[in-house]
């Protein structure tokens, strides 16, 4: 048995045209260790025949050194898994250390659940983390009650609010999302839309033309 | 060779500058030796517990700017405990002491003191430049102590330290009578800046070149500190947030558009997308570009901005972008050299992310792509492969897949052929990290291929001791190595004892290196520091040879064990 060998064409293109299959089959390495398992001596002797192979243009020097290269690389992998699974904890984002991203880094990042929140007519903005609430309920109350000397009055009571759904809220609660794209807030999951909303806008009814002047979907 | 005078050698030697080539010549005779060491004016020290102080400047008498770095890479991690050591108070002490002309230090994941930067400023009358990264332990006061005292401070370059912030007014202490400022770089400070004193700063600064400017830096501010400093190559954004519509903005228009020295930009670290459109007129003289701490843009933004930057070198981004923002990376980008796509949310599996496409898409329009580091959801062989066949000119290659043991995902194998082409293709890669499911075979390559090889990190790899020795045999000129919950032993720690002499150091936790083997491996090598430590003090009070090392961090060393070990540390 000799050893596969997909030689690739050109190794020196870099401008992709040998990946005209999609799986980049063309550049195959089919490399493995001998046969006769892993002895030192077995190891340093495959390295300084190997010395010779340049690139990937791999000649037929493989497959003339002592023994079979070629390795079921099926076998191999299965072997592995099996070997793998015992070491692997079984919560891996808890690992420490894990993934390697600095902690300043991871830190900086971690405090951006802050989102501005402007309410048309209101002279400025407020700011609410978003990682504070845990349903659509919580944020809007907490918004009512931070804009609430500008959100007009008399439709706060229980009573009006049951009686008139279209008029409970004067404003529409929208959202900027990941995209850019303008969102009426309510559709998606909570923790969706936690993650994708960078800005809020409290949206006059009367000004959302595109949006159906009713209450959002009251989701957890 | 004693043809030519001691001058003329040192006037020779002045042009050899690489401190591999400096080491170099001080090996040819004992004549270059001396005067070698007496015209060395830089010294880098990568592991400042394997030389003290005071046989530093024994050597080199004249030495004027020290690097130092401290505590293991893994650190930046959170895998070392708090008050693991890296204190650079002593080493200070002894240089002002020796009365060493120190004119620059550059500082590495050290315990930097206020008392420790007052020395600094008052010891050293020619100091020009304090460049700290990844350190701890100081204060605004200590960067006061700074201003305050250092007449002819140049440089001074804080990079993602952890300062206490006093909110005192550390920016005032710069004397009116310094001008002399080309590099300051604040933007890791979490405090208010005095804006007016800032923006005076930057008035009699005519030769600043560099400013990185932190959070509390409003755009209107921003506006002003450019209109004084059109002459800027490197700018940190702070906030930049601001109406469109409002004059602060098109004056802020007006002003980038004179910046045309501007090469490199950074920060943006509160940033409204709507803003960006304002330094379009900058981005296609842009060599580098760092937006990796510019939280929510979103990736149509970030690909409308880089289609700018047609001569960008190196970028630093947000897995944001994406995929398809990669590829308006690699049609856009032709002359990237370095790529770094960290995580947006890295515990997450969500939208925004990255995977084995974009590489590819980036390997096809880059190809003088020699340094990346690539966070992402998911690789294929196949892709490394295509990558390998690309770019061959990787000095950098830094893989990690956040889901630390995935296999390839179109075939559910191992990812060791993939590096494998890697490593055979890249014939002078120098550093490496590995991640996704690899067995020995990966390392097998490594060991056969990566001859160049002077940094690996690895984690969750391997099925035996195997991985470990074909490194150590194999790579003859690994320096760094790093391991973490791999199943190498004591077999592997123990093949070749001599071998980590000719490195710097090597880190293993949560493998299977056990006490004994640990005792074994120091009594064999006294030249080598053997610490181990674990998070609760177990070592103490261990006498069973087999129990397990939790962390083992090992570093040749001329001075024998440190003497400022805490507690939790054992030296061997």
């Amino acid at each position: 048995m000799h050893a596969q060998q997909k030689m690739s064409s050109s190794p020196e293109t870099a401008d992709g045209s040998l990946d005209s299959d999609a799986t980049g089959m063309d550049t195959e390495l089919t490399l493995g260790l001998p046969r006769d398992g892993g002895s030192k001596a077995a190891i340093a002797g495959a390295k300084r025949a190997y010395a010779g192979t340049v690139g990937l243009g791999l000649g037929s020097g493989i497959g003339k050194q002592s023994g079979d290269i070629e390795v079921d690389a099926a076998e191999k992998s299965a072997a592995s898994q099996v070997s793998c699974a015992g070491k692997v904890p079984a919560s891996k984002a808890q690992v420490v250390g894990w993934p390697p991203v600095r902690s300043f880094r991871k830190r900086t990042l971690e405090s951006c659940k802050y989102v501005k929140v402007a309410a048309d007519g209101v002279p400025y903005l407020r700011k609410v983390d978003l990682r504070t609430y845990n349903s659509y309920d919580e944020l809007l109350r907490a918004l009512e009650g931070m804009f609430y000397c500008f959100t007009g009055d008399g439709n706060h009571s229980e009573e009006s609010k049951a009686a008139d759904p279209a008029k409970e809220m004067e404003y529409v609660p929208t959202y900027e999302d990941g995209d850019g794209d303008w969102m009426l807030a309510g559709d998606v999951p909570w923790k969706m839309f936690a993650e994708s909303c960078k800005r809020i806008r409290l949206m006059k009814s009367s000004d959302a033309a595109g949006f159906a002047p009713r209450t959002p979907k009251r989701r957890g | 060779m004693n043809y030519f005078p001691d001058e003329v050698m040192e006037h020779v030697f002045d042009f050899v500058t690489s401190n591999r080539d400096r080491n170099a010549i001080s090996l040819v005779c004992k004549l270059w030796y001396r005067i070698e060491r007496l015209s060395r004016q830089r010294v880098f020290i990568g592991n400042c517990y394997a030389i003290s102080p005071e046989r530093l400047i024994a050597r080199f008498p004249g030495v004027k700017s020290i690097t130092l770095k401290g505590k293991p890479h893994f650190a930046d991690f959170n895998l070392v405990p708090h008050d693991w050591g890296g204190h650079v108070y002593p080493w200070i002490e002894v240089l002002a002491r020796s009365r060493v002309n120190l004119e620059e230090l550059r500082l590495k994941r050290m315990v930097v003191t206020d008392e420790g930067l007052e020395l600094i400023s008052r010891s050293f009358v020619n100091f020009k430049s304090l460049v700290l990264v990844t350190c701890e332990g100081f204060t605004t006061d200590g960067l006061a102590a700074i201003a305050a005292n250092c007449r002819s401070l140049k440089e001074l370059d804080l990079q993602e330290n952890e300062v206490e912030d006093h909110r005192g007014q550390w920016l005032n202490c710069f004397p009116e009578s310094c001008t002399s400022l080309v590099s300051l770089n604040f933007a890791c400070l979490k405090g208010d800046i005095n804006l007016a004193t800032l923006e005076r700063l930057v008035a009699r600064s005519p030769n600043l070149k560099s400013l990185r400017l932190s959070r509390a830096v409003p755009l209107e501010t921003l506006q002003k500190i450019l209109v004084r400093a059109p002459q800027l190559v490197d700018l940190g954004v702070g906030s930049f947030v601001h109406d469109p519509d409002s004059e602060t903005y098109s004056k802020l228009l007006t002003t980038i558009e004179k910046c045309k020295s501007m090469r490199s930009l950074c920060g943006f670290l509160e940033v409204a997308a709507y803003c960006l459109p304002a330094i379009y007129p900058i981005c296609s003289s842009l060599t580098s570009l760092n937006l990796s701490y510019a939280p929510g843009i979103p990736g149509s933004e970030l690909t409308k901005l880089i289609r700018h930057c047609r001569k960008l070198q190196c970028l630093w981004i947000l897995d944001c972008i994406g995929d398809k923002g990669l590829g308006v990376v690699a049609s856009s980008c032709k002359e990237l050299q370095e790529l770094r796509v960290f995580p947006s949310d890295p515990y997450g599996v969500g939208n925004a992310s990255v995977t084995e496409e974009g590489l590819v898409a980036i390997s096809r329009g880059c190809p003088k792509l020699t340094s990346l580091l690539y966070f992402c959801q998911q690789m294929t062989n196949a892709a490394l492969k295509i990558v390998a066949q690309n770019c061959r000119n990787f000095i950098q290659f830094r893989l990690c897949i956040l889901d630390p043991t995935k296999p390839d995902s179109s075939t559910n194998e191992p990812l060791d052929e993939g590096f494998g082409a890697i490593v055979q293709s890249c014939k002078g890669i120098r550093r490496l990290s590995l991640s996704g499911l690899l067995t020995d075979q990966v390392f097998y390559y490594i060991g056969m291929y990566a001859e160049q090889l002077e940094m690996l990190s690895i984690a969750f790899a391997a099925d035996s001791d195997k991985g470990m020795l074909y490194v150590l045999n194999g790579c003859k000129k690994i320096r760094k190595l790093e391991i973490m919950e791999c199943p190498f032993g004591n077999i592997a720690l123990l093949s070749d004892v001599g071998k980590y002499e000719t490195m710097r150091s090597l880190w293993m936790s949560s493998c299977e290196v056990t006490l004994g083997g640990c005792k074994t491996l120091a009594k064999k090598m006294p030249r080598l520091n053997v610490e181990i430590f674990s998070e609760n003090n177990e070592m103490e009070n261990c006498i069973d040879d087999e129990q397990k090392v939790q962390k083992l961090y090992l570093y040749r060393t001329l001075v024998g064990p440190r003497k400022d070990a805490p507690d939790y540390v054992w030296t061997l």
